[in-house]
């Protein structure tokens, strides 16, 4: 695919968020991937042209961290934890039986390219394990039969919305468009807060029993 | 009775706590006006004389770290807030900003005041797309409001997936443009932070709650807490207990109390082990149940306050299949810089798989020990330290479950038993 011009002014607008350009090469990584869904080796160029360095200085970056893909990811990328805390409360078994489900292994993306798995490590919501991502998104709480009736509506289409995040759970490139740090103007959708994240000030309250 | 005192949280019940107008019902943004309207130097004084310490694990306190950026030196100063929370277990900095994101701001605000800093990143974790919303909406309305902007901006930098850059050094570098990799310290960042200038970096939960501590004077502040570990702060509780959840409490505060306040272990079942501060800080038992959880109280007992990421682990729990996948995870995200991580890790997960699937021997432990030694104070930073936690602590603690997997020939626990949905039919 090839980069509009809107999207060139865009990467402009994101280059000059920093006092040194280079500092860009995150945004526009995730900003490569909201177009092209995953990092392309056009995508790549473009970066190293826009920030005057050699692309093999971009694909370093690139493959130092696990959320830029080398290759196509699902419209809906599932992350399950299986560290330790959310692995023993049934993040081992949502794993198993997505892989079983889906039919695909760890890093897989299903025949229809709506759903990819990907075991992932602790995501900071350990008050609600088991912890599913879906884009990056919370579900909380789940279990193995939430998290089969989970891909299954990504599937038909239809996906379930989070647990804490927007209405509607949006596509790994809507997704990636956020954390290239634009504002999709989702942010007031939602809950402010779930409610293990209130426990301790509903006790304090008087608000508990 | 309750010992719970929520500050930073006081206001996350109502819906629109993340908001602007939420955040000014309750006086948001009137500390950053007092601050602006002092002296930067009274700034870091009234900090200091808090006794506010560092909440992102390693308890420095915060106001002398501020005191450390040379003055007069018209180099530009940069404040960095350390919001790459990912320690396993740590689950306080992404509610927080969820659920509050412009308390940080004007943290922002302050600080940079203090330290005479123009420029403030917020280096975020890239799993977290709402947080990230929520947050870069936030920045936009202080903008909006004119808070930011006249002097002070604050740019959101968002990660992607590297617990590595939870380390200061290597956040520098991450948001510099490069690979996340530790820096040799000295020189600190307090003189060559980003680009190479002189650089504040704090946790979300230290910078949030400076605030408060602007509104209500350092006194207020020193009445909570403990001789040497002041305040108030965020315990995050989760496992197996019946409510798992975010407690805000003053600093020394028990295990003990905070599961009785909260409805206590899995009904049915018992403490195991548990970590005070996140994977990283050594095993606690139920003979730790009544440690004060404050820096020097969890010190004293062998283990670290860290993060104040409260694991619970009842007995259903096999230890070492919980240090395995603690361990795999300290391998997957060693950075490749120094010999005794990148190659410890490899080695201490190999030997752990063994040992968890019944094919290991007692010599083993000895190696595992050994390999602990060869890691611990030999890496680079704190991520190889770190890895060896759970290691040690779990054969000082548990070694004959060690030795039960030799002898049964694999694991002896069923780990149905230890889900959520254990009973339930999942």
């Amino acid at each position: 695919m090839a980069f509009s011009q809107e999207d060139l002014a865009i990467m402009e607008t994101i280059i000059k968020r920093y006092p040194r350009p280079r500092s860009a090469i995150m945004p526009l990584l995730h900003f490569v991937q909201s177009r092209a869904g995953y990092v392309t080796n056009e995508g790549i160029e473009l970066i190293a042209q826009q920030l005057d360095l050699a692309a093999a200085e971009v694909t370093a970056v690139s493959t130092f961290y696990t959320q830029y893909k080398p290759t196509p990811v699902g419209e809906y990328h599932v992350g399950v934890c299986t560290n330790t805390l959310c692995a023993i409360m049934g993040g081992d078994a949502i794993m198993d039986a997505l892989k079983d489900h889906l039919g695909i292994e760890n890093d897989g993306v299903t025949a229809d390219g709506k759903v990819s798995l990907e075991h992932i490590e602790c995501n900071a919501a350990c008050d609600y394990a088991p912890v599913v991502m879906a884009n990056w998104e919370f579900y909380d709480n789940q279990s193995v039969q939430s998290a089969k009736d989970l891909v299954d509506s990504m599937r038909a289409g239809n996906p379930k919305p989070p647990t804490r995040g927007p209405n509607t759970l949006v596509t790994w490139k809507q997704a990636s468009e956020v954390l290239a740090g634009l504002n999709d103007g989702r942010a007031n959708e939602g809950v402010q807060a779930g409610g293990p994240t209130l426990l301790g000030l509903k006790i304090a309250k008087g608000e508990t029993k | 009775m309750t010992k719970l005192t929520p500050v930073l949280s006081a206001h996350w019940d109502e819906k629109d706590s993340f908001t602007i107008e939420g955040y000014k019902r309750h006086g948001g943004y009137n500390a950053s006006a007092k601050a602006l309207a002092m002296n930067p130097d009274a700034v870091i004084q009234l900090v200091k004389d808090s006794g506010l310490r560092g909440r992102g694990g390693a308890g420095f306190p915060t106001g002398m770290k501020w005191g450390f950026i040379p003055q007069g030196d018209n180099k530009d100063h940069y404040l960095v807030v350390n919001a790459d929370e990912s320690e396993p277990g740590t689950c306080k900095d992404m509610p927080l900003l969820m659920a509050n994101p412009h308390v940080l701001i004007e943290g922002c605000i302050i600080a940079c005041h203090a330290i005479r800093a123009k420029h403030a990143f917020i280096y975020i974790r890239g799993e977290v797309t709402h947080v990230a919303r929520r947050l870069n909406q936030a920045i936009e309305d202080a903008y909006k409001a004119g808070l930011l902007g006249n002097g002070i901006d604050v740019v959101l930098h968002i990660g992607a997936g590297a617990y590595i850059c939870g380390e200061e050094t290597a956040l520098l570098d991450s948001l510099e443009g490069f690979r996340g990799q530790p820096r040799l310290r000295p020189p600190f960042p307090a003189i060559a932070g980003l680009y190479a200038r002189p650089t504040v970096v704090n946790n979300v939960e230290s910078i949030a709650s400076v605030p408060a501590i602007i509104a209500n004077g350092a006194e207020w502040y020193q009445s909570m807490g403990t001789e040497k570990s002041k305040g108030a702060t965020l315990y995050s509780l989760s496992g197996h207990v019946n409510n798992p959840g975010q407690f805000e409490a003053p600093l020394g505060i028990t295990l003990r109390e905070i599961l009785e306040l909260s409805g206590g272990i899995r009904t049915g079942h018992t403490l195991k082990f548990w970590t005070p501060g996140g994977s990283s800080t050594p095993l606690f038992t139920a003979e730790h149940l009544d440690v004060p959880l404050d820096y020097e109280g969890v010190s004293a007992a062998g283990s670290m306050l860290g993060t104040k990421a409260l694991q619970i682990f009842d007995e259903t729990t096999c230890v070492v299949r919980a240090v395995l996948r603690w361990t795999e995870f300290y391998k997957h995200e060693s950075c490749g810089k120094c010999t005794p991580c990148r190659e410890g890790t490899w080695w201490l997960v190999q030997l752990l798989r063994d040992l968890e699937a019944g094919k290991g021997t007692e010599a083993d432990l000895a190696k595992l020990l050994d390999l602990c030694d060869n890691i611990m104070g030999r890496s680079f930073c704190a991520l190889g330290d770190g890895a060896t936690s759970p290691i040690t602590s779990s054969i000082k603690y548990f070694r004959d479950e060690y030795i039960a997997h030799i002898t049964h020939g694999g694991c002896p626990f069923d780990p149905v038993a230890s889900t959520l949905f254990a009973g339930a039919g999942a």
